[in-house]
């Protein structure tokens, strides 16, 4: 199989990139992507299209799988005009979120369209999430409650 | 097998996956219920390499998770595989009497024999082949008859394998077992059920 330079490297960093973008709000997305200015030209290699996936679960390391349910999912792959190739598959209904991930999936492998969008979109969408998390950390945290028992000496009665 | 799909070479499929693949689906029943007719299945995408334009919209309409498609050697580990996998996701079988579809050229067909020739219980089950040659007219004339032949039909499909028209002979002799075979040249197809008789034109 001939090897994809990008893709080779560091699969596990085109696997952090792919995760922002299938987790990131596809109103936060659209709105990177709109504000990117010029757009590279792609066709549809899968145009984005809706289904069901299964999703598992396992009680502890040692449970046995059981069928969780299923949730909706929509996935896309699009081939930008130098060749680089993109998917994507994120969870809902959103056709414009699958593409527009799938495109910049696509966008990140090329080494000369890579900065475009680095910054603009994978980074800013990831800092979001960061401070999204972060803040529902905080507010849990401000709840807290620290438990503690009494350690009870055994002494003379 | 292998387990990652290089995406770099695979090429479009139907620009409109649900009509697309309706309207294909409504020819090729059309042509399996009137065997000897051909129909154009007006695919516009350009398929992988070494697939006819015809068999591309087949495997698109009608291959899926459920169906084990067999690939004739020419064909597997090509092009035609991985876009085979990635747009229609059907799994691939290495022993054509295990295929629910089978895809050939002429020259890579093994005999009608070797495909799963159904079971009592459930016939329907054997094998449909997609064989392609090199056209539809041109070749030795043959009558068909049969169910959906208004009396009989001449037809001359070119390029077939050797001795193709005995073995469809002894393929149509057991019904209700049998392969179906769905000859495609470029854009054309016509449908050759296990339910036709054909018998070599005389003079």
């Amino acid at each position: 199989m001939p090897a994809d330079p990008v893709v080779e490297a560091a699969p596990q960093e085109r696997r952090r990139w792919l995760s922002v973008l299938a987790k990131a709000r596809p109103g936060e997305l659209a709105e990177a992507w709109d504000g990117l200015g010029e757009h590279p030209a792609y066709t549809a290699l899968r145009a984005p299209e809706l289904g069901l996936m299964l999703v598992r679960g396992r009680m502890g390391g040692g449970g046995d799988a059981f069928n969780l349910g299923e949730m909706t999912l929509t996935r896309s792959a699009v081939r930008l005009e130098s060749g680089e190739t993109g998917v994507a598959y994120v969870a809902g209904r959103d056709r414009r979120h699958a593409e527009i991930a799938a495109a910049v999936d696509a966008m990140m492998q090329s080494p000369a369209l890579r900065p475009q969008v680095e910054g603009a979109i994978v980074a800013r969408l990831a800092r979001a999430q960061a401070e999204r998390r972060e803040t529902a950390a905080r507010k849990a945290a401000a709840t807290r409650v620290d438990f503690f028992t009494m350690v009870r000496t055994r002494g003379p009665a | 097998m292998s387990a990652v799909l290089d995406l770099t070479k695979v090429r479009p499929a139907f620009a409109d996956p649900m009509r697309d693949s309706q309207s294909v689906f409504r020819k090729v029943m059309e042509a399996v219920a009137r065997p000897g007719t051909i129909a154009d299945v007006g695919f516009a995408a350009e398929p992988p390499e070494g697939l006819d334009p015809a068999a591309a919209a087949v495997a698109l309409t009608l291959f899926d998770f459920e169906t084990p498609v067999w690939l004739d050697p020419a064909l597997k580990g090509a092009e035609t595989e991985t876009w085979m996998r990635f747009h229609c996701g059907c799994p691939l079988t290495v022993d054509p009497a295990k295929a629910a579809f089978a895809v050939a050229s002429a020259a890579a067909a093994p005999p009608l024999s070797a495909f799963d020739q159904g079971d009592a219980k459930y016939p329907d089950r054997s094998t449909t082949l997609v064989l392609q040659i090199s056209a539809l007219d041109g070749g030795t004339p043959v009558v068909l008859t049969g169910p959906g032949v208004n009396g009989q039909i001449t037809v001359a499909p070119s390029g077939l394998p050797d001795g193709f028209w005995d073995q469809f002979e002894t393929n149509s002799a057991q019904f209700q077992f049998g392969v179906d075979v769905l000859l495609v040249a470029g854009q054309a197809l016509m449908g050759l059920p296990r339910s036709a008789r054909a018998k070599i034109k005389e003079g």
